[in-house]
């Protein structure tokens, strides 16, 4: 057997033969899930198909966090369709509040190690932090994996990215080395592609960070992410996949990790990326903290870090979305939360928030936002004629201190 | 004959259909709003059957049906692009709103097309000039000639690949 990457080792085991870039195949899914933004048509489609029952309703998930609690009667009624659907046909469901889809699945281990998930979000590629390849599907894709428990697909050739280094600079978090990555790659470099993660830095890696990392392939392009298992913690036993030595890579990239200083993308490209520095002082009147990217526990603490006993001055305003319900009890437990609201930050419900550009926080004409999210594209936050910057959790915070674009430091 | 609408790489599909948009099953909402991010004008410029041509990437970012359905039905016949990013190329196909990969063209905004599907043929009238889409593997193929996914999945019951 020739050697494989961990998307082609993946993949051989699900189709019980050696497959390799390129090739077709109709691949089990172990595990799908849809929101409220993808879900209502999703399951539309299930029923033109002639769908009553699904195929796996043990591993399928209807999760209500793009626009939640429902800003108007259109959304609600979407909200009460998934609620009965997911009634009749036992699946999992999830409501207002419970979090971000892909948070969600990670924080109730719906995705494991070696498995094969499909998502009807373009962030699902995040679940390659626990080692599985998963992809962002559409809805007549995620209506037919709901029928059938199956989907068909190119195994997809790997872009090798090798982590080198102990430890990263001051201030900078694995937010600002996916961006390098995506300077690097660009918003169409991985298109079809899986963008695999390697190198020493890996073993320094917590689960959030890894989820970062595969997070934002999504803004390479690519169909999948995966994190190499090295350093991986999982609160149960399980069967790494590492990739063989000999694979191969259409490209390997080498990271300095360093060498990184903070970094962010500016409007209206996430591969638009620049030093935060070259931007330092640019007026801002708007940070938000929160996304499948960052609004984790260790993001919402490295702002509290910088706001601790400071005030947000006035004329800018902080919104921050914890990721799940858990990360919201984690952040009340420690103390974080107290530090961020006493600080001036508005905390809005566990979900997508303003980042899907429906409710939660729209920019006005001309204002300008930095943002921990992973997409700036024209009008993402409901107002095209707003400005985009995007950011680690650290920058925002740093940066609505001083109502101006900030580099996070012991200064702050 | 359709007139082409000329764009450039990289359209997202935040501006295909803004996800303030995006949260309904009526479709005729979606087409109201389509493309007015990339293009205030679209709506007054376009007239049903007019086809789309992009550079790069077009319709990256987020995994929104919305954005093919949008374009679907607001009647555009053809979407062209150099490439398309992954999920809009699936979702485009498996609603049945037709997209073909133009690698080499010189189509201008205005000019007439007129095309193929099965044989993947573009005919660029204005400029009297004959373009070769990318060939699809032939399940995407089958899936566009059926209508769809959903058409496809009836008749067949399971992928062919």
């Amino acid at each position: 057997m020739l050697p494989q990457t961990i998307a082609e080792k993946i993949l051989s085991k699900h189709v019980g033969k050696p497959v390799y870039a390129g090739e077709l195949c109709v691949v089990p899914v172990d595990g799908a899930m849809a929101t409220d933004t993808t879900g209502p048509l999703a399951i539309k489609a299930f029923r033109e198909m002639g769908g009553e029952r699904l195929a796996n309703p043990e591993r399928f998930h209807l999760i209500i966090d793009h626009a939640a609690p429902a800003p108007n009667e259109r959304i609600a009624n979407l909200h009460r369709m998934m609620r009965s659907f997911a009634e009749e046909t036992g699946c999992h469901f999830y409501d207002i509040g419970s979090g971000i889809c892909h948070q969600v699945m990670v924080d109730h281990h719906r995705v494991n190690p070696g498995e094969v998930f499909m998502g009807a979000d373009s962030h699902t590629p995040t679940y390659g932090a626990v080692n599985a390849l998963a992809c962002g599907v559409g809805s007549t894709d995620l209506a037919a994996v709901m029928l059938t428990g199956k989907i068909w697909l190119k195994v997809p050739s790997s872009i090798r990215v090798n982590l080198h280094g102990h430890h990263l600079r001051e201030g900078v978090s694995a937010k600002d080395i996916v961006l390098e990555v995506v300077k690097h790659i660009t918003i169409s470099g991985a298109n079809y592609q899986s963008v695999e993660y390697h190198g020493e830095l890996l073993h320094y890696l917590s689960l959030s960070d890894r989820m970062v990392l595969c997070n934002m392939v999504a803004e390479m392009g690519a169909k999948t992410g995966i994190v190499s298992p090295e350093g991986l913690q999982l609160p149960f036993n399980f069967e790494p996949v590492f990739a063989d030595k000999e694979a191969v890579y259409t490209r390997v990239l080498d990271i300095e990790a360093e060498t990184i200083h903070p970094r962010l993308a500016i409007p209206h490209s996430p591969d638009n990326i620049h030093d935060v520095s070259a931007y330092a002082g640019t007026p801002i009147t708007y940070g938000f903290i929160g996304t499948c990217t960052n609004g984790r526990l260790q993001d919402l603490q490295s702002a509290a870090a910088i706001l601790k006993n400071k005030k947000i001055p006035s004329g800018v305003r902080l919104v921050i979305a914890p990721a799940s319900r858990q990360v919201l009890l984690d952040a009340m437990k420690d103390g974080t939360l107290q530090i961020l609201i006493e600080a001036g930050a508005s905390i809005i419900n566990s979900g997508c928030g303003p980042c899907v550009g429906t409710h939660d926080g729209v920019p006005g004409d001309g204002e300008v936002v930095i943002s921990a999210a992973n997409r700036n594209f024209k009008g993402r936050m409901g107002n095209p004629r707003s400005d985009i910057y995007l950011a680690s959790p650290a920058t925002v915070a740093a940066s609505v201190l001083y109502g101006r674009i900030t580099v996070p430091n012991q200064s702050n | 004959m359709a007139k082409a609408h000329v764009y450039g790489d990289n359209i997202d599909t935040d501006r295909i259909i803004p996800g303030k948009y995006t949260k309904t099953l009526d479709l005729s909402m979606l087409a109201a709003h389509v493309m007015e991010d990339v293009d205030p004008a679209f709506a007054s410029r376009f007239q049903e059957g007019d086809l789309i041509v992009a550079g790069d990437n077009f319709g990256c970012g987020s995994s929104r049906e919305q954005a093919p359905l949008a374009l679907k039905t607001a009647q555009v016949s053809l979407v062209i692009a150099r490439f398309f990013a992954r999920i809009f190329f699936r979702n485009a196909i498996n609603i049945g709103l037709p997209v073909l990969e133009v690698p080499h063209h010189s189509i201008q905004m205005g000019d007439e097309i007129s095309f193929n599907l099965a044989e993947g043929k573009v005919v660029n009238h204005t400029r009297q000039e004959v373009y070769q889409a990318t060939p699809l593997p032939p399940v995407m193929l089958n899936i566009m000639q059926e209508g769809g996914l959903v058409p496809y999945l009836k008749k067949y019951k399971d992928f062919i690949l």
